[in-house]
């Protein structure tokens, strides 16, 4: 199963979970590991998700989770796992 | 499961220390493309590039997407034209027809360089070598993406000096005939002693004989990776140092495995190599330079600069071995002058001389790269610079390159402006003792000792 991470990282505010799981929730996307703190006022969260049940593109749901994160403040980057199990796994 | 320290890491390293995938490059043969006649030789070389490459900036933008990693470049390397035109060429304007077509194949693919406008004559020159000699320069005044090389010496052969003598000669004219640019030309013309088949880095990349029809060769980057993890190691022994580089040497090769692994799979055509370069850029904090000096040296070329790269390059060798089963190309620190700030700095500060960037070349992977010298250099001086640093490849069995460029107008105390990834420069002084004599004399000079390993 190939697995997506998703991150967010910016100034907190009310809601950043809510809207970014209400669109993964909307596009069939299923989170397995969520991790999350907030370090002096800035919020730093990690996703582990399955978007392979999704209809959409991984180009598209990359694009529209960049403009969810531009709407809220925050930077939302979307990459496939294997990036950082080929740098952190032997 | 991968965690958030790691994740973090990863994105800082992209997103704050310019790690990057610096170029995918496909090597593409056009041995197959031979043709007597001109005409039907320029057709079917551009059909067979932009049939193959038809893909590959596609694949390229997306395979940075899925994974979030910038793949700056995407490049071709092609069969050493000189094999491929001397069926067709008679004239050295023959041999331009065949520049244009890469060139004019370059755009329609949309890749920004395309290399192996070469010729190979560590042993000698045929006919075809030294007409495809003579034309660079015009080949290269009169194309913008197509990069050329020579490799005029090797271990196993020696060193051809009526090769060295003339490149002396292309070079100069190669500067006069772009001099309205300040001499760009030679920024794209790199002459070399053991040129690797499968270089991915531009200027000097060719799709050597021994390759198969098509292969991805991939250079990854990351001076500022390694630079930000030294900075966390100050002042601790040297066998953490050297872990501290063979760590991350480890971690930004693996990337580029996985690019080219990736972009293997998408494009259909076979993974060759891994060239796992430190290759700086222009940018602040994407500098070899800046390494050396979080290694404990004032300025590049300080007592000791030597030293401090030798162990760089090792290191990074060895760190960079463990992540890719397939490892080639030049494979180690690249020591560019103007594409590097910190160099650039160093040669201003008066730190940096070239006869201490030779001796760099000893341990590096390169050699004497990017330099800009006054355009009232001789070419006799010129081709006697190319012959030292040839001696250095050929002796210590590796490669070296000279890619020098005698800025026309131009003197010590100026600076040239290249653009882009080819950076500034500061014009340096040259030794102003004549060499006439010894590049005078004819033929070649013999394989050293230790190459009779038969």
């Amino acid at each position: 199963m190939k697995k997506t991470i998703i991150t967010v990282v910016g100034k907190d505010t009310v809601g950043i979970i809510a809207k970014v799981c209400t669109y993964l929730a909307d596009n069939n996307i299923n989170i397995l590991d969520i991790s999350q703190t907030i370090v002096s006022g800035y919020f730093n969260m990690m996703m582990i998700v399955d978007a392979n049940a999704s209809s959409k593109p991984f180009g598209d749901i990359s694009a529209d989770l960049d403009k969810l994160g531009e709407s809220i403040g925050v930077k939302i980057k979307c990459q496939r796992e294997e990036i950082f199990e080929m740098m952190h796994r032997i | 499961m991968i965690n958030m320290f790691e994740v973090n890491e990863t994105n800082k390293m992209i997103e704050q220390e310019n790690l990057d995938v610096r170029t995918i490059t496909l090597g593409i043969s056009l041995l197959d493309c031979i043709d007597a006649d001109l005409d039907r030789l320029n057709e079917k070389i551009y059909k067979k590039i932009t049939e193959t490459a038809r893909d590959l900036v596609k694949t390229g933008e997306h395979i940075e997407s899925k994974y979030g990693i910038p793949i700056v470049n995407k490049r071709i390397s092609v069969t050493p034209i000189a094999l491929v035109g001397s069926a067709a060429c008679h004239t050295t304007d023959d041999f331009v027809t065949i520049a244009r077509t890469l060139d004019r194949a370059a755009k329609t693919v949309g890749v920004n360089f395309i290399g192996g406008y070469s010729a190979l004559v560590s042993k000698g020159m045929t006919t075809g070598d030294e007409l495809l000699i003579r034309s660079i320069p015009d080949a290269l005044a009169c194309t913008e993406r197509v990069c050329s090389s020579v490799n005029v010496g090797s271990t196993k052969c020696g060193i051809d000096m009526d090769a060295v003598r003339l490149m002396g000669e292309i070079v100069l004219q190669t500067a006069d005939r772009t001099k309205e640019k300040d001499s760009l030309g030679c920024a794209k013309l790199v002459v070399f002693c053991n040129a690797p088949d499968d270089n991915p880095f531009m200027a000097g990349a060719f799709h050597g004989v021994t390759e198969a029809d098509a292969i991805i060769n991939v250079g990854v980057s990351g001076p500022g990776v390694v630079k930000t993890a030294l900075e966390k190691v100050r002042g601790e022994s040297f066998e953490v140092l050297c872990e501290t580089i063979k760590k991350t040497a480890f971690k930004i090769t693996r990337v580029g495995q996985l690019v080219a692994k990736e972009a293997s799979r998408m494009l259909g055509i076979p993974f060759g190599i891994i060239d796992l370069s430190l290759a700086p850029t222009p940018a602040i904090g994407d500098s070899v330079a800046d390494i050396l000096k979080e290694i404990g040296l004032e300025q590049p070329g300080a007592p000791g600069t030597t030293a401090a790269l030798a162990l760089l390059n090792d290191q990074v060798k060895k760190g960079g071995i463990m992540a890719s089963s397939y490892v080639g190309g030049l494979s180690g620190a690249f020591i560019p002058v103007s594409e590097d700030q910190g160099m650039i700095d160093a040669v201003t500060a008066g730190a940096l001389t070239l006869e201490k960037l030779e001796a760099m070349t000893c341990v590096c992977s390169v050699g004497l790269d990017m330099i800009a010298v006054p355009g009232s250099t001789s070419k006799e001086t010129l081709a006697g610079i190319i012959a030292d640093e040839m001696a250095i490849g050929m002796i210590n069995q590796k490669t070296t390159a000279v890619r020098i460029i005698p800025v026309i107008g131009k003197d010590v105390g100026e600076t040239v402006e290249f653009g882009g990834l080819l950076g500034y420069a500061p014009i340096m002084p040259v030794n102003r003792f004549g060499c006439e004599a010894f590049v005078k004399r004819e033929g070649r000079i013999p394989a050293p000792i230790h190459s009779f390993k038969n």
